[in-house]
């Protein structure tokens, strides 16, 4: 008999038991749809952060003092790390030191609140440079100016607010000339910037950013800084730029074992890998869960296979009686639980890509997300292909034992 | 003298079950000539489907030699003998054995799917036997719209549908009224004055009537092998 036939005639079986059928693939529609909705919502997540990194420019280097964090706790500590002085900022501004450097800010993070007239507004503090702030985030002013150089050097008292920082305390009038509190002290607006939303995890209508002269020296008492930020003049110069850093860095902290250094760097580039690493690990993760769900739906077709085995014990005898081979009875219930399992992983993808698409709609529609949906055509692929091995691999035993029947034991069978 | 289509000497049978051995063909000998039409009786428990299955190569014996046209059917493989079963055999069985949610077409059709006749003759063959049961106004239904004796006449065109040598009928009327039983055993005698070669079993002497000759069997054992004069004629059914 062809394979043609084998495969028309398991069609034929498969459709005398419609329902059975379809409860038998259950298992296996929904391990595949669960790996599609995996595979959608882990690339969805990874484009939602690398659009929100993108924000933070191609060519920009953060240096860090302390070692590189590992963990949440590792990354707090980093608050209190001191290795990243005045001196440091001074020899990475060297040209012969850093030749591809075009900009340079240090920032210090301020904890705390805003206030004005006695309310108080939870912000984003930074003692950062305005310039570098509104041309990383790639802000407009909505009015007034940026503070520059001059009011850095003098450690003045000015604050630049976002957009939610002006709603709260001034949503009737022009903030710029008005003095706001941060810990006592009164900071007089400058500018402010237009809504623009989150980049990068921050949200920047909630920041307000003053010199971070000021904000060492009188909200802080620190001679040391959070971070450090660098623009390269070109994203191809961010490796060489990084390099040169790490060098201009050593030599300042007298380290000759990399091992030792009590800076890291962060790149937009390295924590794309990173964040890439983190996904890829979880999908994994739980494509591994999901897989042991597959095995235990592969286990629940060979059980119906093998009751289909002996129920049709009558039907396998008579088919032998008019001329079929052991090969085509194996052939035409291996078919069976090959049909069986490939639509279900059909059905699982199809199932598996409208929660995708539904996923997409609601953290876009009501979590606010700016969520894409995907489908990775390689997991419908792989989905499918796995269903396929589901059912050779819990379709040959139930199938061996078909073509194993004795014809005349078959049709004695009552 | 022509040369026997199936040939059986000393065939034995023996099973080994749970309570010990059974000996189910103790030497059993005969020929069967091309266009013969025999009836092989015997109480239950004679041993007379065993000899079927051995003789439509759905078991082997223990001991004994069995030539088909002439070849030892004991070296056939096997794929050899599905092969024989389908191109050179045709089964009626007591049951029918149908596919159930099947069309009668295409349970006629099945025997032709295991065949290495061109698919694009199959409608044709399965048609040509559905007529010859008189079934072509139920071609499209599906078996289990059938009344019992319609059912044996979609197996009967089944067994015809590859054109075999030998029609095997084991007890094809054991499940029938005695009318739709008269016009199954006709459609066998019809197939019989055709040249086909058929071999009947059966307990009713009533319708081993319908053959040239009657092979009794008992205990394992050839009792009687004889001619029948006058057998019985199609359209003479009565019970």
């Amino acid at each position: 008999m062809k394979l043609y036939h084998s495969f028309k005639t398991s069609i034929i079986g498969l459709r005398v038991n419609r329902v059975r059928s379809l409860l038998t693939i259950l298992g296996i529609v929904i391990g595949i749809s669960a790996i599609i909705l995996i595979f959608s919502i882990g690339k969805g997540a990874e484009n939602l952060i690398l659009d929100q990194l993108g924000g933070m420019g191609a060519e920009t280097i953060v240096v860090r003092p302390g070692q590189e964090p590992k963990g949440p706790s590792d990354f707090a500590e980093s608050l209190f790390q001191d290795s990243l002085t005045t001196k440091d900022i001074e020899a990475l501004k060297r040209k012969e030191n850093v030749p591809h450097l075009s900009q340079i800010a240090p920032a210090v993070i301020v904890p705390g609140s805003v206030s004005y007239r006695g309310e108080t507004f939870k912000s984003f503090n930074f003692g950062w440079s305005a310039e570098l702030m509104k041309e990383m985030y790639d802000a407009e002013l909505e009015s007034g100016i940026v503070f520059g150089e001059k009011e850095i050097r003098n450690k003045a008292s000015v604050a630049i607010i976002g957009s939610d920082v002006k709603d709260e305390f001034f949503p009737y009038e022009d903030p710029v000339g008005k003095n706001v509190k941060i810990k006592d002290r009164n900071f007089k607006i400058v500018g402010v910037l237009a809504p623009k939303g989150s980049i990068s995890g921050f949200n920047i209508d909630e920041l307000v950013v003053v010199p971070y002269s000021t904000a060492q020296k009188y909200l802080l008492g620190i001679d040391y800084y959070h971070e450090v930020i660098i623009k390269a003049d070109s994203p191809e110069n961010v490796e060489i730029t990084v390099r040169d850093i790490e060098d201009t860095l050593r030599e300042v902290h007298d380290i000759t074992d990399s091992s030792k250094d009590d800076f890291f760097i962060v790149t937009q580039e390295g924590m794309v890998d990173q964040i890439g690493t983190i996904l890829s690990v979880l999908t994994i993760f739980l494509s591994a869960v999901v897989g042991i769900a597959l095995v235990v739906g592969g286990v629940g077709v060979m059980n119906i296979m093998l009751v289909s085995v002996t129920e049709r014990t009558r039907e396998i005898g008579l088919r032998k009686a008019i001329g079929a081979t052991n090969k085509d009875i194996m052939a035409q219930f291996l078919f069976e639980a090959i049909l069986l399992t490939v639509s279900g992983g059909i059905a699982g993808v199809l199932i598996g890509a409208f929660f995708s698409f539904l996923t997409a709609i609601i953290l876009t529609n009501f979590a606010g997300l700016d969520w894409t949906f995907s489908f990775s055509t390689g997991a419908a692929l792989l989905g499918i292909v796995v269903s396929a091995g589901i059912g050779i691999v819990f379709g040959i035993y139930p199938a061996k034992k078909a073509s194993q029947k004795s014809p005349i034991e078959a049709l004695r069978y009552e | 003298m022509q040369k026997p289509l199936i040939s059986v000497k000393d065939i034995e049978k023996t099973y080994n079950d749970e309570g010990g051995e059974t000996r189910a063909l103790r030497g059993v000998s005969f020929d069967v000539n091309p266009g013969e039409f025999i009836a092989i009786m015997g109480p239950s428990g004679s041993g007379k489907s065993t000899l079927l299955h051995m003789l439509g190569f759905l078991d082997r014996p223990t001991k004994g030699e069995y030539k088909f046209s002439g070849r030892i059917a004991s070296n056939f493989s096997d794929d050899e003998q599905a092969h024989l079963r389908n191109e050179k055999i045709g089964f009626v069985f007591q049951a029918f054995n149908l596919l159930p949610k099947t069309s009668v077409l295409d349970n006629v059709k099945l025997p032709l799917f295991y065949s290495d006749i061109e698919e694009s003759k199959w409608n044709d063959l399965a048609t040509r036997a559905i007529n010859s049961v008189d079934l072509s106004h139920r071609i499209h239904h599906e078996t289990q719209q059938l009344s019992i004796g319609e059912k044996q006449r979609v197996s009967i065109a089944r067994a015809l549908v590859t054109d075999p040598d030998v029609i095997f009928a084991d007890e094809p009327t054991g499940n029938l009224d005695s009318k739709s039983g008269g016009l199954i055993m006709d459609i066998i005698k019809r197939l019989h004055y055709k040249g086909k070669t058929i071999i009947l079993i059966t307990h009713e002497t009533y319708t081993a009537g319908y053959a040239d000759r009657m092979i009794k069997i008992r205990d394992g054992k050839v009792e009687s092998d004889e001619k029948i004069e006058s057998s019985r004629k199609i359209g003479e059914f009565k019970k």
